[in-house]
């Protein structure tokens, strides 16, 4: 179990945060930028000294300002997925894995082998031997991941896993994540500014604005009870659950069916979709359009710059326009519309 | 993101303004015309038995010892002062970088008559050395060498340490997660990025050793077989025997191109 009571200041971010993440558990520290997601990640990781607090793992305690205990980094039971991976562009992907290996004293022909079978796991043996440079977004995250994991760390704390790939890629690689993350056991702490990362892969949400958690519980416990705007935003999300009705397809609750981009990944499903890739049409879309239905504007609300707008029909959505769009199409309580959806939009994973 | 250094390829049938063509023209001919002048004056007959001569052999081999020791003692020496400026912070540290890079822009005699003063037989402390045991630089092969490495360990220093600075440190920061200490960072993570840098700084600052001239000449002398090295041969020579001149210069174009030709596109376009 990590346990982390974090106290600093750098710059302008005045960081007081205490988070705790069980074994097992895979914990989403969600916020807006500069709100010192990752300041405390590197807190955790031993990067970035803390002026009071107390980190530990399990009984080991790692930092603890006051009664002058200071582990390094290097000898953290830690593993830690970078944001853009941070791969040795240098070495070989199995000298990449090999490399904590190494650290810790194995033969070089041990620590290869060892890297081999974590490569094996995460479906990377084949490319043991390019060089990072040579390799995809999302080969270079599951190399990241095996090289994190090969020094079988009790805590993995993976920065902004999918912040760094374009956004056909990061579908399938956050499902795929997903199914690493869940072959680790230890504690997981996962930082990001998408609340789909935190729906698709997080058992609990810890919400960190200004330097304070002003939020934290289950994803259904903080969107029944929003603390703040922010999070209002965040779990605005739409989360639809269905079952799977093909090798790409979804039947809702209420019978619709969606076509998704990625394969349906088990029988119990659920979707998730941002307000803002819902588009809203006053007239129906090409007919052959897939992931479109009528709906009715139940509700609208203003919020900033943005309008906020409940749609009532086979699929209760919540979607989000411009003002403008508003003017344009003429949207007014009752007004009958058409919704739509692109299946890359659309994070499918199982419920 | 990578940290790869590739060197950007101009578009085929990009065609430069036309501007940029003619006084490209002029830069290459004002570089290349006094080597043709001195090729057309070379003794191509006697050649041969004028790079057997002593005087060539012995000036060859003490410029190549000299700049080749200078080079190691500058990377000795020069990569924890590169790191020292790239990586920490204390009061001072801006002079600190200008007294480093003061041998660079100083004339070479000026750096001589300072290291007289500090080295020589009476100086600061080469004259207490010299009293105790009756060693001294000035004259001496090490007095060749030391005047080298005073200007040329600033060329290392600077290159070293702005390739440290443009180095990713967050590379180093995932290789401490992953357990290793501080030299296993050095010497697997920050030593293969600094890599061209450290090759651009040893080439430049080995160059500059090689054809150090005024600091050599006012500390170490003159002394042929002793401190006599190639550009002072040259100079020597250009008085009396303007074709031993020429023969000189030509091995010391010779060595210059054969270190510089092959490494000039893997390490100098940092």
């Amino acid at each position: 179990m990590l346990s982390a009571d974090v106290r600093l200041r750098l710059g302008e971010l005045d960081l007081v945060a205490a988070i705790e993440v069980g074994d097992g558990e895979v914990v989403a520290l969600l916020g807006p930028n500069g709100a010192g997601k990752t300041t405390l990640l590197r807190a955790v990781a031993g990067l970035q000294p803390i002026d009071a607090g107390r980190v530990t793992v399990d009984r080991d305690v790692l930092d603890d300002p006051e009664a002058g205990i200071f582990v390094a980094t290097n000898d953290r039971p830690i593993g830690v997925m970078f944001q853009d991976y941070l791969l040795f562009p240098r070495m070989t992907v199995v000298d990449n894995v090999a490399f904590g290996l190494r650290a810790r004293g194995r033969s070089r022909a041990a620590a290869r082998a060892e890297a081999h079978a974590v490569l094996d796991r995460v479906g990377m043996a084949a490319l043991a031997r390019a060089k990072p440079r040579e390799l995809s977004g999302g080969q270079s995250q599951r190399v990241a991941l095996a090289r994190a994991l090969a020094i079988e760390p009790r805590v993995l704390l993976l920065d902004e896993p999918l912040a760094a790939l374009d956004a056909g890629a990061k579908l399938h690689i956050r499902a795929e994540l997903r199914r690493h993350l869940a072959g680790f056991h230890g504690a997981r702490l996962l930082v990001t500014h998408d609340p789909v990362d935190a729906l698709v892969l997080a058992d609990r949400m810890v919400v960190l604005e200004g330097g304070r958690v002003t939020q934290q519980g289950t994803p259904a416990e903080v969107a029944r009870r929003p603390g703040s705007p922010y999070v209002a935003e965040l779990v605005g999300v739409n989360l639809l659950s269905g079952t799977a009705a093909g090798e790409r397809t979804v039947r809702l609750a209420g019978g619709a069916e969606l076509v998704v981009a990625d394969p349906v990944p088990g029988p119990e499903v659920a979707v998730a979709v941002r307000p803002q890739a819902v588009t809203v049409h006053r007239d129906q879309p090409d007919s052959s359009a897939r992931n479109t239905w009528p709906a009715t504007v139940a509700d609208l609300a203003a919020d900033h710059d943005r309008v906020r707008l409940q749609l009532a029909g086979p699929v209760p959505l919540v979607a989000e326009v411009t003002p403008a769009a508003v003017a344009d199409l003429d949207l007014t309580p009752g007004a009958e519309v058409w919704v739509s959806m692109k299946a890359v939009d659309l994070a499918v994973y199982e419920h | 993101m990578t940290t790869h250094r590739r060197r950007s390829r101009v578009r085929p049938g990009a065609r430069p303004p036309l501007v940029v063509l003619p006084l490209a023209a002029l830069a290459v001919a004002f570089l290349v015309v006094p080597f043709i002048a001195l090729l057309q004056r070379v003794p191509w007959s006697s050649l041969s038995d004028r790079l057997r001569d002593p005087i060539v052999t012995q000036a060859l081999r003490l410029s190549l010892t000299s700049a080749f020791s200078a080079m190691g003692l500058s990377l000795l020496f020069g990569v924890p002062l590169a790191w020292v400026l790239a990586r920490t912070e204390f009061p001072g540290r801006s002079l600190l970088r200008a007294l480093v890079i003061l041998p660079m822009v100083l004339p070479p005699v000026v750096g001589g008559a300072a290291l007289l003063f500090a080295f020589g037989r009476r100086g600061l402390f080469g004259g207490p050395v010299f009293d105790h045991t009756g060693f001294q630089l000035p004259f001496t092969i090490w007095g060749v060498i030391a005047a080298n490495t005073f200007v040329a360990l600033p060329f290392l220093v600077v290159t070293v340490e702005a390739g440290l600075r443009s180095a990713d440190r967050r590379l180093e920061d995932a290789a401490a997660t992953l357990g290793a200490g501080r030299w296993m960072v050095f010497r697997r993570v920050t030593l293969p990025m600094v890599a061209p840098s450290l090759a651009a700084g040893a080439v430049l600052c080995w160059a500059r050793a090689l054809g150090e001239f005024g600091a050599t000449v006012t500390f170490a002398g003159s002394l042929a077989g002793r401190t006599e090295t190639m550009p002072l041969a040259v100079f020597l020579a250009l008085q009396s025997d303007r074709d031993a001149a020429i023969a000189l210069s030509l091995v010391l174009i010779a060595v210059s191109l054969a270190v510089l030709v092959p490494l000039r596109d893997r390490w100098l376009a940092v």
